[in-house]
């Protein structure tokens, strides 16, 4: 490439400078920006290569490879690896326990989330117009969002205990919560939410701080009632945040694992069991990797529903905007 | 002055009692003797005792899990700031080839369930001879928390003005340089949100741990918690001395840099 630059250089005769260069300063200009453009490049691709392929091989990948794996009849203590076709899904789609899972795995994500949803508004809203303890308040709520779950898990099964825990002492009851099948599904749900609704109280709390304070002038001005300032000042600006928790809350409704899994093992009588943990303990405790790996796909195909759902609600929102 | 509806007083002081409670009653339980820790009422024990802590720092996995924990979480968090850091310069002042499609699949990438990709992951480590290594956990929780990286941290560097690039280059400092004395310092903290945010995220971490490490000699906190051993009956105060353990970290990053990582939390969401 530097060999027409060069020869455009040379040529450039020098009597009549101000035709030539004006003829010739436009290309010579163009190709050393594209030279720069090109290093520019490279330079980018250098930047970004190795998170991209760390991701490639470890989340892209396996996020592939998952699916070629629901096809297989995996079992490895019995060296067993071979194509199955769509035989796990078959198996799946009259299967009671899946069914049984996708039910508890519904159950749990629609509760919790409206839950904390509800919840969550509702605590932004009253810490708003508080004056003291507001600090303290927003670190209490933060610290149980930012425990790990097992802490969580641990920290309910001993206030769920029949007879020394907290909850029945505090009702004056003597419910076995988690080992009870009608009341597990319920006790898993209120431990959850006590563990999440932090993360919508602090979203709706931070944009209630952003909403200025002439609005609320405004609408006192024309003699708005508190509802009516509510339902048509406050809950229209907190809509956008509220989507976006919503989303965020039912993929990690979804996808829960560690709650379930350590509180209740999915008992009792499959009673909590979810799709995550039924796809655990096909994959790592009856060491069915192809089996296991089809639930999986299955939890990745709801999850990617729901974004997309979300994506096309926002779009029309946005539209109307 | 705005009268203060009185519902939302009472809603604070249930929130107050609703939160306080478990976190002091699972302190109070693992200061509890033993005999006293299924009969309730008293609430209050007639003595504390250290017995429980005693036990879980002579006889359980929980100190070797603890610096198991930390050592991931820190090797975690540098590898995905180090990933992440450079690919968030790029796309944020670099023309990067296909930059809107590869956004978009770094994205979408944060919402693929762990369950999902935990098969293929676990056949990889086996394959790379890592299982029951710290390796396998750092790459597991740096590729995990990577996509937030790269995400916040280009959101950053985009509001980094320009001309201060311009001025740097002018000035003879090539790309790199230009990152490290420039952007680096100019974004650090939000660099210092998503590092504590990645932190956290490896720190409680449970199914990738729990599926790649098969000993002592790996196993993380929430791993130890979840499988800590009884032999005849629950060791409820034991337990609640090692939940109290797991908690520090966790309790020091909210009480001490609650800022950064309400930051980092919601940078994510709230400034479109």
């Amino acid at each position: 490439m530097g060999g027409p630059d060069m020869a455009l250089h040379t040529l450039q005769p020098s009597s009549r400078p101000g035709e030539a260069g004006a003829l010739l300063d436009p290309n010579a200009r163009s190709s050393k920006y594209a030279a720069r453009l090109l290093e520019e490049r490279r330079a980018a691709i250098a930047f970004v290569a190795p998170a991209v392929l760390t991701l490639a091989a470890l989340t892209a990948g396996p996020a592939l490879w998952v699916f070629w794996l629901s096809l297989r009849q995996r079992v490895p203590v019995f060296g067993i690896d071979r194509f199955a076709g769509f035989a796990h899904y078959a198996f799946l789609a009259t299967d009671a326990r899946f069914w049984s899972a996708f039910r508890v795995t519904a159950i749990f994500t629609v509760t919790s989330v409206a839950l904390e949803l509800l919840l969550g508004l509702g605590v932004a809203l009253a810490l708003r117009g508080q004056r003291a303890g507001r600090r303290s308040a927003l670190g209490l709520l933060l610290l149980a969002w930012a425990l790990p779950g097992v802490v969580t898990a641990r920290l309910f099964e001993w206030l769920y205990h029949p007879a020394a825990g907290l909850v029945n002492v505090a009702l004056g009851v003597r419910f076995n919560w988690l080992g009870d099948p009608a009341l597990a599904l319920l006790a898993l749900i209120l431990a959850d939410v006590w563990r999440t609704m932090p993360f919508v109280a602090l979203f709706c709390y931070a944009r209630l701080l952003t909403i200025p304070h002439v609005v609320y002038e405004a609408a006192a001005v024309d003699g708005a009632t508190r509802l009516a300032t509510f339902r048509f000042v406050t809950l229209p600006l907190l809509v956008p945040v509220l989507l976006v928790t919503l989303l965020f809350r039912t993929l990690d409704a979804l996808r829960a694992f560690d709650l379930m899994f350590v509180l209740t093992g999915g008992g009792p009588a499959g009673m909590t069991e979810t799709l995550t943990v039924y796809a655990y303990r096909s994959l790592f405790q009856t060491l069915r990797l192809g089996f296991g790996s089809a639930i999986g796909v299955i939890v990745f195909a709801l999850v990617m529903l729901v974004a997309a759902a979300y994506l096309t609600v926002l779009r029309r929102q946005e539209s109307r905007a | 002055m705005r009268r203060r509806p009185l519902i939302a007083d009472v809603a604070v002081l249930a929130l107050l009692v609703l939160y306080v409670v478990p976190f002091f009653w699972q302190l109070l339980t693992s200061f509890k003797p033993e005999a006293e820790l299924l009969r309730v009422p008293p609430l209050f024990p007639s003595r504390l005792t250290l017995e429980h802590y005693g036990v879980v720092f002579a006889q359980s996995a929980m100190p070797r899990a603890l610096l198991n924990s930390l050592g991931v979480g820190a090797l975690a968090t540098l590898a995905a700031c180090a990933l992440g850091v450079p690919a968030a310069y790029a796309m944020a002042t670099l023309r990067v080839p296909a930059a809107g499609a590869l956004m978009l699949g770094i994205v979408a990438s944060t919402a693929f369930p762990q369950i999902a990709t935990v098969s293929p992951l676990y056949l990889v480590m086996r394959g790379l001879g890592l299982r029951d290594t710290w390796a396998a956990l750092v790459l597991a929780d740096a590729s995990f928390a990577l996509p937030f990286v790269i995400w916040l941290m280009t959101r950053f560097m985009r509001e980094v003005p320009r001309e201060l690039a311009e001025a740097a280059a002018l000035d003879g400092a090539g790309r790199w340089r230009t990152l490290v004395t420039i952007y680096v310092p100019l974004t650090a903290p939000g660099l210092a949100s998503v590092a504590l945010l990645t932190f956290l995220s490896a720190w409680n971490e449970f199914l990738f741990a729990f599926t790649f490490t098969a000993t002592e000699a790996s196993r993380t906190v929430p791993v130890a918690l979840a499988l800590f051993p009884g032999v005849f009956e629950v060791p409820w105060g034991d337990i609640a001395a090692a939940s109290i353990l797991a908690s520090v970290p966790p309790v020091l990053i909210v009480v001490l840099l609650q800022r950064w990582l309400v930051r980092g939390l919601l940078a994510g969401a709230l400034t479109e």
